[in-house]
């Protein structure tokens, strides 16, 4: 009797204690070689100090502000962070749907006692968003294109040009940066983009340049269409996400180059939903400030060619962690790549997105 | 004897037989009730609730009546077409909307609202927000103008004074290119019209994708009928394979056959049926979207094929054979009319499915070969315009049901049969 009291009772508290000890943490991200970089750069070291705390993936940030609605709606949150880029984090605070924050109390100051609003200046774009990378939407061509008689493309125009760079192109099946590269390309200066494409003239005139290359356009809407694309000689240039070429160039040894003129800068990063119970938020948070620290955020360029979001983690940018090449010259935020870059303009994309996505899409049918 | 014919017949305790009757037939009913009680609520839950709370949202509007109630009733007696700003008392009281609003955090969500039906209204609500705390009492009006040049554009007051009552139309308008300004009704311009067009090309590519699944799936259907049990299982496993096949698998096995440079293509290109330069363009466009998702739905063809011309039975046609018909007449009078609720019911199926997808045309569609369906979900994972996308969804479901009703004026839907 006292043995059978004895068992129960250390079972009893052996179930009590791992009830105490798992402690589920669910982050969502992307999935694939940027998950991964997250993993080794931010969850595994945390993990390795925290073994109390339990982290679940979910690969659901493509949808994720459909899905954070639906959440709050059916008022049962079950994430606890999400990866989310810097178009969406606008669409998520204006709908209330991420907390905001106050990045010089969540966030850990750099190295040389720098707060954190201003190591990650002017990248905090809105109140409710952590970033972590910098990214950018730029082309990579083959460099075995017989028909170019040697030429490589060396503006952004080029992709314009089918007489001297004949071949098919592959483009974003939305109007976000390819208007913008259109308009560059029909002779509007850098800072007059937006005001132009304000207006209905404006937008016609990027479609019409658009037109040009219509006949030898493939559109893709996932950006890992591109380098497919490109090794399979389907495209001889296209536009997608840098680190998705370093991969094919660097991890896969395809043909390819990089065109870095006219890149466009973007930022991926956190942000913590609304409405987490108290002691999910702490957790939530002790993690947001270790993952976001200087070290981290460098350590992550060793997995994936995305520039830190902080300045005071960009010198400690270093070798890549298993093809051991300098990781620097291939950030978009190096110097010999960042001499023409475009600045993604959230606030004019978040009033008229939907508006130039309904033109855009009428021209694409037609 | 005429006595005992009209009295009512009774049960033993002196009820009337009739009542006894219904009563005994109510309770069976209710039992039968009872039994199907658990299904009935749990399709009301998880089917009928949610998808009619997603179709309220077409026409619900509340978020603007609710976050501006004082502008709201203010702007009743303003009228746009005068070519005036609404007066002082407007701004004064979308001052203290705003500032009411601002403390919820609910301005900006009005904003990404209006921003639907009025592109700026967005940034014109987080930027106001910011300042409107500071605002003194007083010439509201000139505040909110310095604030947002836009506050001072007629067009804008108009859209919400549109856009004030509880229920709106709008979402259905921009759902069938249209819209309304203080003028009425009228199409779109003409470079901003494309649901109506999709609308069309979703129905014409869906009947494409049911005829040819018809075409290949009919032959296929006979043979797996009439072959012996075991080369007809060895097919029935082919027939079946895609099904344990990933969605996405499927379609990216066609765009390495389809493309370009793909499998097709070169072998066309060797076996110089084409030449290198005119290499058949069968991926990104209407072809490839037919291609796949005939590929995709063919088993939902085949199945109910297959099952009606197993219980033919085959001493039809050489009966027909017999009394001397042709092997065309027979096929043709004899077999093929009893294959019609087959055919009924696998065509409906596959343009059912057909009608809602949006993977596939997404991925091998191009922009000349995508549905309606990748509209709605830029709405609904995107746009976050929720409302338009209820619209879509609606009007969808609307002309799915309408072709329900037409195709059972015409074959009669009671000539369906699944086996």
């Amino acid at each position: 009797m006292k043995f059978k009291t004895t068992v129960l009772a250390a079972t009893a508290m052996a179930l009590a204690s791992s009830v105490a000890v798992a402690k589920d943490m669910t982050i969502v991200s992307w999935g694939g070689a940027y998950q991964a970089s997250q993993k080794n750069a931010y969850t595994d070291p945390y993990v390795k100090d925290h073994p109390d705390i339990n982290i679940i993936w979910d690969e659901s940030s493509a949808e994720a502000v459909a899905k954070l609605r639906a959440m709050n709606e059916a008022g049962n949150l079950t994430w606890d962070l999400v990866d989310v880029d810097a178009a969406d984090s606008f669409r998520l605070c204006d709908e209330g749907l991420a907390m905001e924050i106050d990045p010089d109390k969540l966030l850990a100051p750099a190295p040389d006692g720098t707060p954190a609003s201003e190591d990650f200046g002017a990248q905090l774009v809105n109140s409710c968003y952590i970033p972590q990378i910098v990214y950018s939407t730029t082309f990579g061509y083959r460099n075995d294109v017989a028909e170019w008689n040697g030429a490589t493309p060396t503006s952004i125009c080029d992709v314009f040009d089918l007489e001297k760079f004949p071949g098919k192109r592959a483009l974003e099946k939305r109007p976000i940066n390819n208007v913008e590269w259109a308009l560059l390309c029909d002779g509007v200066s850098k800072d007059e983009l937006y005001d132009v494409l304000a207006t209905d003239e404006g937008v016609e005139r990027a479609l019409a340049k658009l037109d040009t290359i219509k006949d030898n356009v493939v559109w893709w809407s996932a950006a890992a269409e591109t380098p497919q694309l490109l090794a399979d000689k389907e495209v001889v240039i296209g536009s997608t996400y840098n680190g998705r070429l370093f991969s094919a160039i660097a991890e896969q040894d395809q043909p390819i180059d990089m065109l870095w003129d006219a890149q466009v800068f973007s930022f991926d990063g956190w942000i913590i939903p609304t409405g987490l119970p108290e002691d999910r938020l702490a957790m939530v948070e002790d993690f947001v400030k270790f993952a976001t620290d200087t070290q981290r955020l460098a350590d992550q360029a060793a997995y994936i060619s995305y520039g830190p979001a902080r300045a005071s983690s960009a010198p400690l940018v270093g070798k890549h962690a298993t093809l051991g090449i300098d990781m620097a010259p291939h950030m978009p935020t190096d110097p010999a790549n960042s001499k023409n870059v475009i600045y993604y303009n959230f606030e004019f994309w978040a009033d008229h997105r939907d508006d130039i996505d309904a033109k855009f899409q009428a021209w694409l049918a037609q | 004897m005429s006595e005992s014919s009209t009295a009512p017949l009774t049960t033993s305790d002196g009820v009337p037989l009739k009542v006894s009757l219904a009563k005994a037939l109510r309770r069976e009913k209710l039992r039968s009730f009872l039994l199907i009680a658990p299904l009935l609520f749990f399709i009301l839950i998880s089917f009928v609730a949610p998808i009619a709370d997603m179709l309220f949202r077409s026409v619900e509007n509340a978020i603007v009546p609710d976050t501006l109630p004082r502008t709201v009733v203010a702007l009743e007696d303003w009228d746009g077409s005068k070519g005036e700003l609404p007066g002082e008392p407007v701004y004064a009281a979308l001052a203290a909307d705003l500032k009411e609003a601002v403390k919820e955090k609910l301005h900006t969500r009005l904003g990404s609202r209006l921003n639907y039906d009025m592109p700026g209204a967005s940034s014109m609500f987080r930027s106001t927000g910011r300042k409107v705390e500071k605002f003194t009492d007083g010439n509201y009006k000139e505040q909110f103008i310095k604030a947002d040049k836009d506050w001072g554009n007629i067009n804008f007051w108009e859209g919400l004074k549109q856009l004030s009552s509880r229920y709106t139309d709008g979402y259905f308008l921009s759902a069938i290119d249209m819209e309304r300004d203080s003028t009425g009704i009228h199409f779109k311009p003409e470079e901003q019209r494309i649901y109506l067009m999709l609308f069309g090309r979703t129905l014409m590519l869906s009947v494409a994708i049911t005829v040819s699944c018809l075409v290949l799936g009919y032959p296929v259907a006979w043979l797996l009928a009439n072959l012996p049990l075991r080369t007809s299982n060895l097919l029935m496993i082919l027939v079946l394979l895609p099904f344990w096949t990933s969605l996405l698998v499927r379609t990216s096995a066609w765009k390495v056959l389809l493309q370009d440079q793909g499998v097709i293509n070169d072998l066309l290109v060797w076996a110089h049926i084409i030449s290198n330069d005119n290499r058949l363009p069968l991926i990104n466009n209407q072809t490839g979207t037919i291609i796949a998702m005939t590929h995709i739905l063919l088993p939902f063809m085949i199945l109910p094929l297959f099952s009606v011309m197993k219980t033919i039975s085959p001493s039809y046609m050489r009966a027909a054979k017999s009394l001397g018909a042709t092997d065309w007449t027979a096929f043709w009078r004899v077999y093929f009319p009893q294959t019609i609720p087959g055919i009924g019911a696998g065509a409906i199926l596959v343009f059912i499915l057909a009608i809602g997808y949006y993977i596939t045309p997404e991925l091998v569609g191009g922009t000349s070969g995508i549905f309606i369906s990748n509209r709605i979900a830029y709405h609904i994972s995107s746009s976050l315009n929720w409302g338009l996308a209820a619209a879509l969804g609606t009007i969808l479901l609307g002309v799915v049901l309408l072709m329900f009703v037409l195709y059972d004026k015409i074959v009669g839907i009671d000539n369906v049969k699944l086996g």
